[in-house]
Formats: structure tokens, sequence, C-alpha cells
């Protein structure tokens, strides 16, 4: 008499895959699973957060000068993004640049200009327009933003001069007593 | 008198040369809309994410357009454009990332996905095939059904003892 449970061909439809199979299964899905959850919560940590360790850079400005940690070292440095396409940029280029005047003398305050996906020529349109003097440089490859987790321009850091973030701006300052608000109270006695 | 006929010669056919050659230059035709269009349609800036470059309506995307008219016009190639994009502003301006790093999971995890979903319904398939086959074969093969339904079926017990009474 035939024994169905134990004929060949129901042992080969129960046979289940190899070990070796499973375990490279599980751990290419987990693999998957942990890279799309890093890349969900890197989206939805938002900007920099004042009080944290800000994002070291090098900008290299339109003029090829180099900014980077030993330039920013002991200083207050104000990082600006924006584009000559913005239109809130152009309402705060004014009062940048009067705060950058204001500052400058004091030599331990840096502003910083980064051009944020913007053309080289534009850029340079805009610096002219609005006559300003402080260093401004393109973002190369979008690196220093993605570094910063910028949503947009314009947004401004202030660093203090123990290299922590003091400051954040996620829209155009209104005034120069606005900036000089954000600065002052890094500047000690 | 020969040696200044030469140097006149020489002189006049640089001088034409120069003339045409800027001439030419001069001449280079202004790339179309359709010239920029075509590598255009294959960025997309991060200002307005999904939308390709030639259909969008920014200031951004305007300046970017014109951008890549002059480097078509600087005499640049679409591959070379297009690097120029992605050292300013990154790989994320490409429409389909190049392969390399972890863009390759891209390229790789559907069609291993697609494997091995196919392979996952080949062996269900056959799980399900195969118990219905044996169910329809296992009452001819165990025991022959007349014997036992008859045996066991009252009524044609009783009409088999009124047949044997008669």
């Amino acid at each position: 008499m035939n024994d169905i449970s134990t004929s060949p061909i129901e042992e080969s439809s129960q046979r289940a895959l190899p070990r070796w199979g499973r375990i490279l299964a599980w751990v290419a899905l987990f693999a998957l699973l942990v890279i799309v959850a890093r890349a969900l919560l890197q989206k939805q940590q938002g900007p920099v957060a004042v009080g944290q360790k800000p994002p070291s850079f090098t900008l290299t400005t339109f003029d090829g000068k180099s900014y980077g940690p030993a330039e920013m070292a002991g200083k207050v440095v104000l990082v600006n993004f924006w584009a000559s396409w913005c239109k809130p940029c152009e309402q705060e280029a004014a009062d940048l640049e009067a705060a950058w005047r204001y500052y400058q003398p004091r030599g331990d305050v840096l502003f910083l200009g980064i051009a944020w996906t913007d053309t080289e020529k534009a850029s340079l349109g805009y610096i002219a327009r609005f006559d300003i003097t402080y260093p401004n440089g393109p973002d190369l490859g979008t690196s220093i933003s993605q570094a910063y987790r910028t949503t947009g321009v314009p947004e401004t850091y202030v660093i203090d001069k123990n290299g922590n973030l003091a400051y954040v701006k996620l829209s155009p300052f209104t005034s120069l007593s606005e900036i000089k608000a954000a600065i002052d109270p890094l500047l000690g006695p | 008198m020969t040696v200044i006929k030469a140097l006149f010669a020489i002189v006049l056919t640089l001088l034409t040369g120069l003339f045409v050659a800027g001439a030419v230059s001069a001449q280079q035709p202004t790339p179309s809309d359709d010239q920029v269009n075509a590598i255009a349609k294959q960025l997309y800036c991060p200002v307005c994410e999904n939308i390709p470059l030639d259909v969008c309506p920014t200031t951004a995307c305007a300046q970017w357009r014109e951008l890549i008219r002059q480097k078509l016009a600087d005499g640049l190639t679409e591959q070379q454009i297009k690097d120029y994009f992605v050292q300013q502003y990154g790989d994320r301006v490409l429409g389909t990332p190049p392969p390399r790093g972890i863009n390759w999971l891209v390229y790789l995890v559907p069609p291993v996905a697609i494997l091995a979903g196919a392979y996952v319904l080949f062996r269900a398939f056959r799980s399900w095939k195969r118990p219905i086959q044996q169910a329809d074969l296992e009452p001819s093969i165990l025991e022959p059904p007349a014997e036992k339904d008859t045996a066991q079926d009252e009524y044609i017990h009783r009409i088999e003892e009124e047949l044997r009474k008669r």
C-alpha cells in the first residue's frame, strides 16, 4: 500500500531553502531596512539645532580663498545660505552687509555667505548689486547645505567662539538690530 | 625682391586665416531651446523637486537652462555638461543616479526582489497543486468505495434482507 505522507513528491515540496540562502535573505532584508530607516531618520531630523556641534566645512570663495575650521576657530561665525533667485534673501542682504561692516574691524567675527544651487554669474551679479564685501562662495555639490540639513534659503546659523551653534534663523532677518541681537551676546564683555 | 614678396604672401595668408577663423567663431550658432532641453530634461533642480529642468518654471531653473546654453556654446558635450552640474550641485541633480556606492542599490534591489518573488511564487504554486492531485488519487488507491459504502448503508441492507425473505 502506498504511504502518501512519505512519497518522494511530497518530500520535495516540503524541502525548504538551504540554510545559507535563508540567512542571506534575512541579512539582505535587514540591511535594506537599516538603510531605509537611516534615510528616513535623517529626513525627519530637520536642520542642525542650537547647542549642537555644527558640521565642519571649508568654503572656497568666488575669488579663490578658503575658509575652513582654522579660519573660524575662536571667532563668532555667521553662516548665511542664500541664492540670487531668492527674493526673501534680498530683504536681508543690505542688513547683513551693514552688520558685517559694523563687526569686521573687531576681528573676532566672521561672516560667510554660501550661494545655494546658484549659477556663478548670477551669484556674482547679486554680490555686486548689494555691494557685499564679506566672503562668499558656492556650495559645491550642495555638500555644506546637506551637512546643515537646510530646508531652503535664506537660512542663517551663528556659531559661538567655542564652536557651538548658538543661533539659527530659518527666514530672512528683518533689521540690522535683529542681526546684532543674535551676535552681541556671543562676543562677551 | 623675392623675399619681400614671400614675406608679404605669408603675412597676407596669416591675416586671411585669422579673419576667417574669427568669422567662423562669430558665426557659431546659439544653441536652440531643443538642444538645451535635451540635456535639461535629464536634470533636476534641488529647489523644485521632481520637476525636470526643461519644464520647471522657476527663476533658478531658467538660470540653469541658460547655463546649459552657455556651456553648449562653449563647445562642451552633453556628458561634460552633466558632469559640471554634478560637480557644482551634487548627484541629486541627475534624473538617474550614477551607479556607484550606495546608488547600486537602486539598480540591484528591484531585479533581485523580482527574481526572489518569482521563485517564491513558483514554489508556492507547486506546493498548492500537489496535495489536490494526491487527494484525487487517494480513494482509488486505498479502498474500493463500493464495498465500504454499501456495507454500511442500512437502507441497502434492509432491501437485501427483504429480497432474501422472498
